[in-house]
């Protein structure tokens, strides 16, 4: 008996409906997209419908682990509780932190920013948020006075232009990039612009591409708030009765069109054309994401497009609005509990001491952090320079996403006591942990999560925890109530908590503050199961939520104005230079998320980008003698990695691009996160990940391997290695420094032969071609096969590895295996009759047949059959 | 009025030549024809498939008496029909009995003698040689009394002697001076597989073993062998396989020049120039045959000559090898051992029973050696005649012509 439960995806901020239909058998899942839930409609991208291959037991964490030895959940909490107030005692509240992540559910988060800020009574509680979207809260806040994404995704079929900044939506937010395809379909007047240094998949039905230099995006706004003025499009009423300091902000971007081209690196004419559009259509969407908000100057990017939605009056209307797209499935739901370290709790900050009053007072604390604590890049410096001397890590991979990552490894190494809850096992940072605590992953835990568009919708458990994992909320309360907070961290329930996060949001509000669901304050547990996907805030005045802000021009600001920002554009900090030519731009796939621990799973989502590669304009591998598929080094001051090369005109000269998901568990030198430079833009404190200096060169291993085996191999690994999961195989590719003395002891080696009898192998040597090859079979099933090249490149891995797929190989398939190519369409010769010359049967038979042979010398004269040794001239006249 | 062409020899060169010549010029020639066997003429390479009982003899007829009379051949078939003399001065040829036919042209074809061990106990009843019809006809009545059989010479013919014999019943021991089953014809890979097939199958080896002496009993029957080791095996049948070796006595009783063989030039003419020789028997460029093919290739280049055409020129090419055992297929051509300028291709598969050996030279293929899959033998050993670079199909070569897409050869 199979039931069907409507749940939330967890990966990107689009925050698809799920319909997920669990099966009887243990963990059997099919998912399909909720046709009923507003962010998608049934619609589901590559990575959400490959949700019920990632729900495995395999690779997950289900027990705690205490300095590396399993423990009872009473040893690992008691540690983790006595271990932080120890250090509490000894060097205060400042010197933990609580290091989360945007895939905590909101009640998750809730209890652990309340304990972090309200009772341990330190600021020291960021989230990997902070590498995602820190920028664009800032910017709000200063716009706007509160981080509120005014619009709702029905906008995209409500404009008329849609302008794409810094988001390759295409692939990152791929059900809103569907709605948009889709609107465009409908509406073919739909214009939609891309701004983004790199021609990505999201310009196939752009309209426009401006691929500007990398950084230039507050010139390129500014320059087009400058237009808006010369044009005449601004909406003077607007900017009048709803804004402040649109003056200042006009005189800093004083800038001209020739001006924004020779900055941006734009064509003229395509700078006109964009402005002409944006200052000729009223319903304008600006969507944007890391591509704006991961830079030294982020929130200023931020603020420069909002100043030129302010200054035509093109927000809080149907079809208008600067628009933010979360990169994860709660991001918004962690800034809403306060989850960044500059925030307090429900939209309120340290900038404030009524707010913090407020927050005391709610939370009858005497203990109340009073100001921000460390953000994320801060926070591991803190670490690293041992001022922060415990942390606790939840759901999240910075040894892997944060910049500088080496340095971030190395903090965590040095660190006295660190803790990671997780769901998967074996992460780069859980590797480094002393105490591992098993938390409940999606299809467990239970709670809710908030999207771009502020919609809260319920994340269902699908099945019972597996092993002894736990709901993060749970675990946060047992430390918390060890560490003395029994009161206060009584929670039994994610509703008990989502109820108090109400109540928090609607205390002392009176609309003084854009969060506001006060309207579950008291929602009935059986209301909160059956809560229906809801926009906040959902208060009196809104009971059923709210599709759009600022309708009525008002503001959260003291003034209760929009705030024009004036904006001086700065460059990314870092500049190529000599030594480092190249800007390294990082970014997602669309098969991957985040750091893979779930995505790498699905062997179907390996199959887009198996390796980690790096994307470089053509002109650029001739300057540096890279050839595609080969592999190259990539360096920057702060560390190094490899990649496969990959040659595209879609990349700029003079900029490269890797892929942010690849860590230590999948690839031995893919983790971009340690090139990245620790720069943050000084208000948001998010990480500059779009634009570090770097070089690149050639990377010569003396041979290069591939196996594929239908077992995870538990083998030596060389120095380059990649590892991939896929259908019914594994997928390793490899390369060395040095030759091995016996490539076949090498081969056995690798592929752990335990010489069973049942055990066959195959194997190909050129050794003067550099080659050698071998194929493992067990009762003629495809087992493994190793694949080795010294000189040349490998073959394609398509075929072989589609033989993984069936049970035993037909002699033709296993015959020409080791080529790596499938059998080519040779026909059937029949039983060979001719031994000397190799004619077959069914041959002799057509021969005789279409020239009408009627002797063996016919036969022979035509195909030579039966004219060496004549031992078959019997079996020839037999034909005849 | 028609040239009168004898020929010496009723064996596979010498009829071929005939069959070519016929075909050629059929009218040129009245054929006179000598042969020792008492019959028309036979594929001599099927005998072990006739010992093994898969042909008859009647299946390996390639021409029977009728066909000589068909063709106006005048046939003197027999022992006693075999020739002894030469007479150059007169050109006539006179057989043991007397018979005695005049030639302007004569071709020598008496093909070769199996090589006796010179040990002691040679002679004995018993010990035999494989080389025709009267030897299969001795082996199988062996077969049908005796148990137990030796057979001196792992090469293709002591195998498929060997290989005959076990199908026939006998307890069959093969002994080979190498550890290496056909060691001219194969690597040690290749033999060892094969060498296990065969075991497999029920033969016996007694690998790089030195034969001392046989040992017979009162009746001077071989009752078994003794070993230089002391060792001693039981037998009741010895067959000596140790190779072949021209049969040139005749000619060169009759003057013409021999070496190692009747020497010929490359239109097949001995130093006589009446006088042609073909097939075992002869020694052309240095080279001697014990293979089928290069005699095949002989017979129409003498013929070319003989009917007068003229124009045909004989290279020795490098000869495949094939064994006659059903279901073991072994393909070996060219120099499958290489050197240090050679590189070498390896494709294995041993569970398939398969194993593929290419030798390469400055980008051309100069040997290989197959066992298991011989299907793309003769596209191989055209590849080593043509002398075709193979720098562009390297990597697919040893997977076989078909696999080599856009290369046609």
């Amino acid at each position: 008996m199979s039931k069907t439960i409507q749940t939330t995806c967890p990966y990107c901020g689009v925050g698809c409906g799920i319909s997920a239909k669990v099966g009887q058998s243990l963990h059997q899942l099919e998912i399909s997209g909720d046709v009923t839930h507003p962010a998608n409609f049934g619609r589901l991208c590559s990575k959400g419908s490959a949700l019920g291959e990632t729900v495995e037991l395999k690779g997950r964490l289900l027990e705690p682990t205490v300095y590396g030895q399993h423990g009872s959940w009473t040893e690992a909490l008691d540690l983790v509780a006595n271990s932080f107030s120890r250090i509490i005692e000894k060097y205060g509240a400042d010197a933990v932190a609580i290091y989360g992540s945007g895939q905590l559910l909101t009640e998750d988060y809730y209890v652990a920013n309340k304990l972090m800020k309200g009772f341990i009574g330190s600021g020291n509680m960021d989230t990997n948020s902070r590498l995602c979207m820190s920028s664009s809260v800032a910017g709000h806040k200063r716009a706007f006075g509160s981080d509120t994404v005014p619009g709702c995704y029905d906008d995209f079929e409500q404009a008329e232009m849609i302008v794409l900044i810094g988001s390759n939506a295409a692939w990152c937010h791929p059900v809103s990039f569907q709605r948009i395809r889709a609107a465009k379909e409908v509406n073919p007047a739909l214009k939609l612009v891309v701004i983004d240094p790199r021609r990505t998949a999201s310009c196939d039905i752009a309209d426009l591409h401006l691929p500007l230099a990398s950084g230039t995006d507050a010139n390129l706004f500014n320059g087009l708030l400058q237009y808006l003025s010369k044009h005449q499009a601004l909406d003077l009423a607007y900017i009048d009765a709803h804004t402040e300091g649109f003056a200042d902000a006009l005189k800093a971007a004083a800038i001209d069109l020739e001006q924004v081209a020779a900055v941006c690196g734009l064509n003229k004419d395509d700078i006109q054309r964009f402005y002409d559009w944006f200052a000729n259509h009223k319903k304008i969407v600006s969507l944007y994401s890391q591509g704006i908000n991961q830079s030294s100057s982020g929130t200023d990017k931020v603020n420069a497009i909002i100043n030129c939605h302010l200054a035509t009056g093109s927000i809080g209307k149907p079809g208008c609005g600067p628009f933010s797209l979360t990169g994860q499935p709660n991001a918004m739901g962690g800034r809403e509990v306060g989850g960044l370290s500059h925030q307090l709790a429900a939209h309120m900050d340290f900038s404030s001491t009524d707010d913090i009053e407020r927050v005391a007072r709610f939370w009858n604390t005497q203990n109340i952090a009073r100001k921000p604590g460390y953000p994320a890049v801060d926070l591991f410096d803190a670490i690293y320079d041992g001022k922060v001397k415990a942390v606790w890590i939840m759901g999240t991979n910075p040894v892997v996403s944060l910049p500088n990552a080496n340095k971030v490894k190395l903090a965590l190494k040095n660190c006295e006591f660190v803790v990671v809850s997780d769901c998967i096992k074996d992460t780069d940072t859980t590797a480094l942990a002393h105490v591992l605590l098993p938390a409940q992953g999606w299809s467990e835990k239970d709670g809710t999560v908030t999207n771009s568009e502020r919609r809260i919708s319920r994340q269902r458990a699908l099945f019972d925890g597996s092993g002894n994992a736990k709901p993060d909320w749970w675990i946060i309360s047992q430390v918390a109530r060890r560490m003395g907070f029994e009161q206060e961290f009584s929670y039994q329930s994610p509703v008990e908590i989502f109820r108090e996060h109400a109540r928090l949001s609607g205390f002392e509000n009176n609309g003084t503050r854009d969060f506001d669901i006060s309207a579950f304050a008291d929602i009935t547990e059986q209301d909160y199961q059956g809560l229906q996907p809801t926009q906040w805030p959902v208060n009196q005045a809104n009971p059923q939520g709210r599709s759009r802000m600022f309708e009525d021009g008002k503001f959260f600001t003291v003034s209760g104005k929009a705030q024009f920002i004036a904006i001086t554009p700065c460059l990314p900090v870092h500049s190529p230079d000599q030594h480092y030519p190249l800007i390294l731009n990082t970014g997602r796939l669309r098969d991957q998320w985040h750091t893979m621990t779930r995505t790498a799973i699905a062997a179907k989502l390996n199959q887009h980008k198996a390796e980690p590669f790096v994307e470089l304009h053509p002109v650029d591998a001739e300057r540096y003698g890279l050839l595609a598929n080969t592999l190259a080094g990539i360096e920057s001051p702060w560390g190094s990695m490899i990649a496969r090369v990959q040659l595209t005109d879609s990349q700029q000269q003079g900029s490269i691009f890797v892929p942010m998901h690849w860590t230590e568990q999948y690839a031995s030198h893919g983790r971009m996160g340690a090139l990245v430079n620790p720069i943050v833009d000084p208000i948001s404190k998010q990480p500059e990940s779009k634009h570090t200096p770097v070089r690149i060169k050639v990377y010569q291993p003396v041979y290069q391997s591939f196996i594929l085996s239908r077992r995870e191999l538990n083998m030596t690994m060389p120095d380059y290695w990649v590892k991939i999961k896929g259908q019914q195989h594994y997928r390793y590719e490899l390369a060395g420094m040095s030759l091995p003395e016996n490539w076949q002891d090498w081969a056995k080696n690798k592929l752990c032969d335990s010489q069973g009898e049942t055990v066959q192998w195959q194997e190909y040597q050129d050794a003067a071609g550099g080659h050698y090859r071998a194929a493992r079979f067990v009762n003629n099933q495809l087992e493994s096969v190793i694949f080795i090249a010294t000189k040349t490149e490998l073959p394609e891995r398509s075929w072989l590895t589609s033989l993984f797929a069936k049970t035993a190989l037909e002699q033709g398939q296993r015959r020409v295996l080791l080529t790596g190519k499938p059998p080519v369409g040779v026909a059937d010769v029949g039983t060979i009759v001719c031994a000397c010359f190799n004619v077959g049967a069914k041959t002799i038979q057509t021969a005789i047949k279409s020239h009408g042979l009627k002797t063996h010398q016919q036969v022979g004269l035509c195909l030579k059959a039966g004219t060496n040794c004549g031992s078959c001239i019997p079996e020839i006249k037999a034909l005849l | 009025m028609k040239q009168r062409l004898v020929v010496i020899g009723n064996g596979m060169a010498g009829m071929r030549t005939v069959e070519e010549l016929l075909s050629a010029a059929p009218d040129k020639y009245h054929i006179t024809v000598f042969g020792s066997e008492p019959y028309g003429n036979y594929n001599r390479i099927m005998l072990s498939s006739v010992l093994c009982g898969e042909k008859t003899i009647e299946d390996i007829v390639i021409n029977n008496r009728q066909w000589y009379l068909d063709q106006g051949i005048t046939l003197h078939a027999g022992e006693a029909k075999t020739a002894t003399h030469i007479d150059r001065k007169n050109k006539i040829v006179a057989a043991q009995d007397g018979t005695m036919a005049g030639y302007d042209r004569l071709l020598i074809a008496t093909g070769s003698n199996a090589v006796i061990a010179q040990i002691p106990g040679n002679d004995l009843e018993g010990v035999i040689s494989f080389r025709d019809i009267f030897d299969v006809n001795k082996m199988l009545s062996y077969s049908r009394s005796h148990k137990k059989a030796v057979v001196l010479g792992g090469g293709l013919l002591g195998l498929e002697a060997a290989n005959g014999l076990v199908l026939r019943g006998m307890d069959v021991t093969v002994i080979h001076n190498n550890e290496v089953l056909l060691n001219r014809q194969m690597d040690k890979p290749a033999a060892k597989m094969l060498q296990t097939e065969l075991e497999r199958r029920g033969l016996k080896f007694n690998m790089a073993a030195k034969l001392q002496r046989l040992v017979g009993d009162e009746l001077n029957h071989i009752t078994g062998v003794c070993f230089d080791d002391g060792s001693q095996l039981d037998c009741d049948l010895f067959i000596m396989a140790i190779g072949v070796r021209p049969n040139m006595a005749l000619a060169q009783q009759a003057g013409i020049y021999c070496e190692r063989g009747i020497v010929v030039n490359d239109t097949l003419q001995s130093y006589d120039p009446s006088i042609y020789a073909v097939g075992e028997c002869i020694q052309h460029r240095g080279d001697t045959f014990g293979l089928v093919a290069p005699l095949f290739e002989q017979a129409k280049v003498c013929a070319n000559h003989l009917s007068a055409h003229g124009a045909a020129e004989y290279i020795t090419l490098p000869t495949a090898t094939k064994l006659k055992v059903t279901g073991i297929n072994l393909f070996s051509v060219g120099d499958f051992h290489g050197d240090e300028q050679s590189e070498s291709i390896f494709f294995t598969d041993p569970a398939s029973g398969i194993y593929k050996k290419l030798v390469i030279k400055a980008n051309k293929l100069v040997g290989a050696v197959l066992y298991g899959d011989t299907a793309d033998g003769s596209w191989y050993q055209q590849l080593l005649e043509n002398k075709e670079s193979i720098a562009t199909i390297r990597a697919e070569l040893i997977f076989g012509k078909a696999y080599v897409r856009d290369f046609n050869v």
